[in-house]
């Protein structure tokens, strides 16, 4: 009689230990399309699986807070855009708001709601892109051509506004640029009717997509715990199921005047983080309708902007006061009082935060931006391990970062 | 923000003023224990910011400041740690999060952090001679090898400070087309014969 001998699953698992190769070292980016810019991910891999993520950054280190530390205030403002390059109007505003904090300016109503309306048509930009080449990493091609298409129309509304598609320097310190253009906001009413029916269109494409869900649902989960601990903000700690937003728990310009909710994820996984975008997109056309109905009339500066802003170029050349004023504001800056204040918008990739230390005069002594895609991208190395290779662009897209703002 | 037990609780924590949020200075070696009461006792628990600022006549030089969040009361609280190059202690154990930040402290400011789990640079390179948000590093950069000493043994380049002739950042100094009208600027001082 034969004997049959067990052999413990144990035992082949061992064996296959013994067969493992040598673990590789691989180079992601910095320039490769999934890693959005400049971000270089040195990955150790096992086979297929990575065992050890470290990102590399500052490839588009720029010495933003140098540069801060060297020119006045006003002067920042075009700095700003290039924070996070995909929603500019709205890096314009928080750092507008941060400075009138610290100068104790109070914004006029009109005023604010423009803000409103320019900071959520910059979320809505920012998530179109997101959605889009997200879509693309996971190998959808389709979506990014239908959501660029509405981003076309978002920009042409930037440039009717503000005279630049990409860079806008709207917002200034203590107003804005100009006043609204004749029939601005319709057409903002046509676009909103329009990026709904798109957004119909990327949900049927993509929600339900087999392929979609098999490439995010439950790779990389971020616990809500996880979450807090590495200081994530916005939509990816919303999707980790935490309710907090800033433009409703410390509105800012007027918030709290308007009805919206939040979306909040459940599992933190890639598709939550992409569901949860999605409504964002649909609750920021809901804001940008009542921004539309109500927007107040009146004045769109602050009443003490004359300290800040230019005055008109036919007084200056006229009137003595006004020259000089004008030789001041250029030569020194606005006097902005001495003191620190820490101000942080919801931006669209998360809290963006301006902390200003002023000693007075026209130049901060120390301002430090707080980029949301630095803190996101802090939390690779504790997500990515265990994941695939082909995983770690569901991963990066999920994240929704931009380097710009990263490396600052 | 139950400020009275906090200075209760460290005797060496001060209040100070500010116009948006709690303040408080805490002694330097004490910060980590003070995160860590913040975070369990007050719910602070989110580390927003953690960054440096240079004070070359202060002494001690180098100012840490946190600003910490509470997601469930909504509320903010700003830390300030004093340091020269002395170590503060890290608070990455606390929160993660931190250790990128002090990475990025270390980097910009030369500030050491004790018992940081990876302390190396973060936005430079590691080579990398200066700590450049200090305030007697120039705006324009100084003069050092490229990172990679062999590409420099090729090309013989080295990383060089950014012309600040016309504005900060005139890509190259020398001779400019005068179809750049704001790269004549430097004309003002020419001696012109006169016409």
């Amino acid at each position: 009689m034969k004997t049959t001998k067990e052999i413990s699953l144990g035992d082949i698992a061992a064996r296959s230990e013994e067969l493992r190769g040598e673990n590789m070292t691989l180079n992601m980016g910095p320039s490769h399309p999934a890693t959005h810019g400049v971000l270089r991910l040195s990955l150790e891999l096992d086979g297929d699986k990575v065992i050890k993520c470290d990102p590399v950054i500052g490839y588009l280190h720029r010495g933003d807070e140098k540069i801060a530390e060297n020119m006045t205030y006003n002067q920042f403002v075009p700095y700003t855009d290039r924070l996070d390059y995909l929603a500019p109007l709205a890096n314009n505003v928080a750092y507008a708001i941060a400075v009138e904090r610290l100068a104790g300016l109070k914004m006029p109503e009109r005023c604010e709601a423009i803000r409103v309306a320019c900071c959520e048509m910059a979320r809505i930009s920012s998530h179109l892109l997101g959605i889009g080449v997200y879509a693309m990493d996971t190998g959808a091609w389709t979506v990014f051509m239908y959501t660029f298409n509405e981003r076309e129309k978002l920009y042409t509304l930037f440039e009717e506004l503000t005279g630049a598609r990409f860079t806008t320097s709207y917002t200034r310190i203590g107003g804005l640029t100009r006043d609204l253009p004749e029939g601005w906001l319709q057409r903002v009413e046509t676009f909103c009717d329009g990026v709904l029916k798109t957004i119909d269109e990327v949900d049927r494409l993509l929600t339900r997509n087999g392929i979609f869900l098999e490439r995010t649902e439950g790779i990389a989960p971020i616990s809500k715990e996880l979450a807090l601990s590495y200081g994530l903000t916005g939509p990816n700690l919303r999707a980790s199921g935490i309710p907090f937003d800033l433009r409703k728990d410390k509105p800012y310009s007027g918030y709290e005047k308007y009805e919206f909710d939040i979306p909040v994820g459940t599992k933190g996984d890639c598709f939550d983080r992409y569901l949860v975008r999605m409504e964002e997109i649909r609750q920021s056309v809901r804001i940008l309708r009542q921004v539309i109905k109500t927007m107040p009339g009146g004045a769109w500066y602050a009443e003490d902007a004359k300290k800040i802003f230019l005055p008109p170029k036919a007084k200056i050349m006229t009137k003595m006061e006004e020259l000089i004023q004008n030789f001041m504001l250029v030569t020194e800056g606005p006097q902005i009082p001495a003191g620190e204040v820490y101000f942080e918008a919801e931006n669209p990739k998360g809290s963006l935060g301006f902390y200003i230390v002023s000693n007075g005069g026209g130049v901060p002594y120390r301002l430090r931006i707080r980029g949301p895609s630095f803190v996101s991208l802090s939390i690779l190395p504790a997500i990515v391990p265990g994941n695939f290779l082909t995983d770690v662009a569901s991963i990066l897209g999920s994240l929704d970062f931009v380097m710009g703002e990263c490396d600052r | 923000m139950d400020a009275a037990a906090l200075t209760q609780k460290f005797s060496r924590t001060q209040s100070l003023k500010s116009i948006d949020m709690p303040t408080f200075a805490v002694a330097n070696d004490e910060l980590a224990e003070v995160v860590r009461y913040l975070r369990d006792n007050q719910g602070f628990d989110l580390l927003a910011d953690l960054c440096g600022v240079d004070w070359p006549n202060r002494s001690p030089r180098f100012g840490v400041v946190l600003h910490l969040l509470s997601t469930t009361n909504k509320e903010y609280v700003r830390l300030h740690a004093a340091c020269d190059n002395d170590a503060v202690p890290s608070v990455s154990s606390i929160h993660p999060g931190a250790n990128w930040h002090e990475r990025e402290a270390y980097d910009m400011f030369g500030i050491t952090f004790t018992g940081h789990p990876d302390p190396r640079r973060i936005l430079m390179w590691e080579s990398y001679p200066y700590h450049p948000l200090r305030k007697e590093f120039p705006l324009a950069g100084i003069e050092v090898p490229l990172p990679a000493a062999d590409v420099a043994a090729v090309t013989g380049q080295k990383v060089e400070p950014a012309p600040m002739m016309g504005g900060p950042f005139v890509s190259h100094g020398g001779h400019m087309s005068g179809a750049e009208p704001q790269a004549l600027d430097q004309s003002w001082n020419e001696e012109k014969p006169k016409a």
